[in-house]
């Protein structure tokens, strides 16, 4: 393991960590109907698309799991670790397929967005973990979609530009569009 | 005739057999099928674990521990912004605070007392009890510091007073309009606090004015429309509007929910012919959307960490 992945393995540990204090303790204030933006879904987004699938489905696992057993949360554990780590390979994917530009991102932070809360509330579904109906379900998802594209804009380029900075000069990528 | 087959596919079958996907082929920056399999196990063992029991409440705490004063401390900077500036001054604003808890606890005992519960219970008990002195209860001050997303389809918070403060699971957590929740699980600094109005919560309710006894069950609706269904054990007795719903329960606080705190009012019946039961919609006292300053009862003489204000309104 080189200096550079150790670099940015740490910070997007903080940068998890930094986003679920975030989330739970500054963001509601903002919230509308209790429904607030995901910060940590946005980092794992942010990460799958500036590292590829590897990084993102790591990362989305763990910050997952840190969000199952962080105080609040009273769901069964693992099912957030599961819907981000689905969010962090599919927003990989999607830097693979094609190069994301702006609308591209933001569509990516939507779809991510979409996908994973709906995997959460389906595996609560499932294991008969809330009794929340499914339309109730999709306003919740739609709130969560309209507050992540909104924060979208803030978080992507920071995460890409530190995840930039940590690598060594020779070997940073031709500034692209992105 | 098998032999050019055989030896096109042996080094294929051999990378294989060491669980290695062909590497040239593979994009950088993808995951192994090993990895996606191994993640999508540790999700599935993980739920299992958790839906099982107890097995993940070490690392439940543990996780709690470390976030807490993260949360605490985020929490404390945004507070200003938020619309409080007694923060600025910390000093005024604790004896604030602490004056502010004083007059809850009164207007608490106060309402308590007057409820139309107090007056059919002392009639019931004929003086063999003072049942305001019985109501009376130690209250541990906390502030919210964390809240469920409503993504996560639950109604918990994080207050900042834990095991330090003298709180254990199955405390009953109200503020100055009424009950609040309860302590599902506590690390040293910070409690998690189950709402009542969450979908897993369910709160032994009494009918003030007719002492008939029923269930509540938190609806899980978002927002300030927070409701609860009383389901009253006896079918016969239908609910009026606008009655009161207090709590019943326990009054040594061993047990969750102590007896005769106000949870809400009626705001409409239901009867449901096929679960021959009334049903009524209650509204909560307790605006949820807005929770700030909370009291945790807990046994009078409790150790804790901070003031504790006593049942008969002082400060300890």
């Amino acid at each position: 393991m080189n200096p550079t992945t150790v670099a940015r393995s740490l910070f997007l540990a903080l940068a998890v960590g930094l986003a679920l204090v975030l989330q739970t303790s500054v963001l509601p204030h903002l919230a509308w109907h209790g429904v607030g933006p995901d910060v940590v879904l946005v980092v794992v987004v942010a990460a799958g698309l500036a590292r590829g699938a590897h990084v993102g489905m790591v990362l989305g696992f763990g910050a997952g799991l840190l969000l199952d057993l962080a105080p609040p949360a009273d769901h069964v554990a693992g099912r957030w670790a599961l819907a981000l780590m689905l969010v962090g390979y599919v927003a990989g994917r999607v830097r693979q397929d094609a190069p994301a530009g702006v609308a591209g991102s933001l569509a990516a932070v939507a779809a991510c967005s979409f996908l994973g809360t709906s995997v959460f509330a389906l595996t609560g579904l499932v294991l008969q973990d809330q009794a929340a109906t499914v339309p109730e379900l999709l306003q919740v998802v739609l709130v969560g979609v309209v507050w992540d594209l909104a924060l979208a804009p803030f978080v992507l380029p920071s995460v890409a530009w530190v995840l930039t900075r940590l690598q060594p000069e020779g070997l940073r990528p031709a500034p692209v569009a992105r | 005739m098998s032999g050019p087959g055989r030896g096109r596919r042996l080094p294929l079958m051999s990378a294989r057999d060491y669980g290695r996907a062909p590497r040239e082929d593979r994009e950088p920056g993808r995951p192994s099928r090993a990895l996606v399999v191994a993640l999508l196990l540790a999700c599935a063992s993980l739920m299992v674990l958790d839906g099982s029991g107890g097995a993940l409440d070490p690392a439940r705490r543990v996780v709690g521990e470390a976030v807490g004063p993260a949360q605490a401390a985020a929490d404390g900077m945004i507070r200003p912004v938020v619309g409080l500036s007694e923060r600025f001054e910390t000093q005024d604003h604790l004896r604030g605070e602490l004056a502010a808890l004083e007059a809850e606890n009164a207007d608490l005992r106060a309402a308590v007392r007057t409820a139309p519960y107090d007056r059919a219970r002392l009639a019931e008990l004929e003086g063999l009890t003072s049942a305001a002195t019985d109501l009376g209860q130690a209250l541990v001050p906390a502030r919210v510091i964390g809240v469920g997303p409503s993504q996560s389809f639950r109604s918990t918070v994080t207050i900042d007073a834990g095991s330090q403060s003298g709180i254990r699971p199955d405390l009953t957590v109200l503020n100055n309009d009424g009950l609040v929740g309860r302590v599902l699980r506590v690390t040293a600094t910070t409690a998690t606090v189950l709402l009542i109005v969450d979908p897993d919560s369910t709160v032994g309710g009494r009918v003030a004015a007719s002492m008939e006894l029923g269930f509540l069950k938190g609806r899980g609706v978002l927002g300030d429309a927070g409701r609860l269904d009383l389901e009253l054990v006896d079918e016969t007795v239908v609910p009026r509007k606008h009655d009161t719903v207090v709590t019943w329960g326990s009054t040594d606080g061993a047990s969750p929910y102590v007896a005769g705190v106000p949870v809400g009012e009626v705001v409409s019946v239901y009867s449901s012919l096929r679960e021959s039961s009334q049903r009524a919609v209650i509204d909560p006292y307790v605006d949820f959307a807005a929770l700030d300053v909370v009291g945790v009862v807990v046994p009078s003489g409790t150790r804790s960490d901070r003031a504790v204000v006593e049942a008969d309104g002082s400060l300890r």
